[in-house]
């Protein structure tokens, strides 16, 4: 099993553009170690991708910023930039695993591990994030929502990675939320989640908003017709309804021992009606 | 293929060592350092068992491969102490009797120790999340919690 650990994306471009077996890219490793461990992936060759300045750094650009995708939890929530303009985001990506795992574990790493259940994904999505993804063809920039197929499938081809994420410039009064349901308080898998980022005017109504869900389909969701049942109301109990309604028409979980098909579909409008009640009161304190 | 030769600091000290790719810093720890106070439990990054720091930050080393850590800083649990002197978090967890079989342990003090270097004051809400990635099947938490929090009030009065 060879290691490299280039220093440019041209390398691990190169890298993996003449790599004859399974090639994998390790960026926080809190997926892929365990994968090897339990002979689930046998690699011929790993690409480490922490030597690159883009996949490692939190910049500002263009009013909005973007984040490397090996930058990990940790980093992430001691940016305290980012994390006053998208709270939401930050929140998102410390609730995977444990203080251990938030050390390691990176946003390039939980889209590209392909769950449906991915914490941070939903919050990006909401956010309205886009991957900024270097492979054999140059750059291309796709929306978050676009990466993910289906569980462990992603639209990347092969030898393309994530090298980063652009979130957008964050209009004045505007805030974001996720919020996940596990049966423990800490360290376990989203039953069903929620992300919703909204925008109000001055006079408290809603003018854009995005809303997202997570362990409720083959992929996370991005729900247009529940960011539709908020645009242009105040929140009020009728639109908070709208929204819970239009949550649950999208859902098409599957039925586990972690949740029910009836209990995901429930919670998901639950989550979805309290994720907008935080993102409107940060918003409105902003 | 030839195995990779990794110079780092343990503890300290600088090391070097021939590891294979696959070879976890956990394996590269205990197998080839002979510093097997760090534990393997779940090699899932699940139970903390093997916490360390890698460059101050607390990272379970069952998740991480030693080719990657070249010149970098770890500490483990055999740096905790000065000599014959506990560190205080050691020393708190003997008068709490915050142990049982010990597996646990050096992941709980080392993580412990890093939260106390972030936060010298942390609430006990704050404690049991910080320390929800290590797990321990004999004590029932509340020893090793209270131990912790002892620690960091002597240590905010030293």
């Amino acid at each position: 099993m060879r290691y490299e650990a280039p220093d440019s994306l041209d390398g691990v471009v190169a890298l993996l553009a003449e790599a004859n077996g399974d090639a994998r890219v390790l960026a926080g490793g809190t997926d892929l170690l365990v994968q090897m461990r339990a002979d689930v992936v046998d690699p011929e060759l790993i690409v480490d991708i922490k030597k690159i300045a883009e996949t490692r750094a939190v910049v500002e650009e263009a009013g909005g910023f973007r984040i490397g995708a090996a930058v990990t939890g940790a980093e992430l929530k001691e940016n305290a930039g980012l994390k006053g303009v998208w709270p939401g985001v930050v929140e998102a990506a410390n609730l995977i695993g444990s203080t251990q795992v938030q050390g390691r574990a990176t946003l390039g790493g939980n889209l590209c591990n392909g769950s449906p259940a991915a914490d941070s994904v939903p919050a990006l999505i909401a956010a309205g994030a886009v991957a900024s993804v270097v492979g054999p063809a140059g750059r291309r920039e796709i929306p978050v929502e676009d990466v993910m197929i289906g569980p462990r499938q992603l639209s990347l081809a092969r030898g393309e990675i994530i090298a980063s994420f652009v979130l957008p410039p964050r209009p004045k009064r505007s805030g974001d939320a996720y919020l996940r349901f596990i049966p423990r308080t800490e360290m376990d898998i989203a039953v069903a989640g929620a992300g919703v980022n909204l925008t109000i005017d001055a006079g408290g109504v809603i003018t854009a908003a995005r809303v997202s869900l997570a362990a409720v389909a083959a992929k996370v969701l991005l729900v247009p017709e529940a960011a539709r049942a908020i645009i242009g109301s105040r929140l009020d109990p009728p639109a908070q309804e709208r929204l819970a309604a239009a949550a649950r028409a999208a859902c098409r979980p599957i039925d586990d021992k972690r949740g029910t098909v009836e209990f995901r579909i429930e919670v998901a409008g639950v989550l979805a009606r309290r994720a907008a009640l935080i993102a409107l009161d940060r918003a409105r304190n902003r | 293929m030839a195995k990779h030769h990794i110079t780092a600091t343990v503890n300290g000290d600088e090391v070097e060592y021939l590891c294979e790719t696959q070879d976890t810093l956990l394996d590269v720890l205990r197998d080839t350092l002979n510093l097997t106070g760090s534990k393997e439990g779940c090699s899932s990054g699940d139970c903390g068992a093997c916490s360390i720091t890698l460059d101050g930050r607390l990272v379970c080393s069952c998740l991480v491969l030693g080719c990657e850590v070249g010149g970098r800083r770890i500490e483990t649990i055999e740096g905790m102490a000065t000599g014959e002197t506990l560190h205080p978090l050691q020393q708190k967890f003997l008068e709490h009797a915050a142990l049982q079989c010990g597996i646990c342990t050096p992941g709980f003090l080392v993580a412990a120790r890093a939260l106390l270097e972030k936060d010298s004051n942390p609430t006990e809400t704050e404690v049991r999340y910080w320390l929800a990635g290590n797990l321990c099947r004999c004590t029932g938490y509340d020893k090793i919690i209270k131990a912790v929090m002892s620690a960091a009030a002597d240590m905010r009065r030293a």
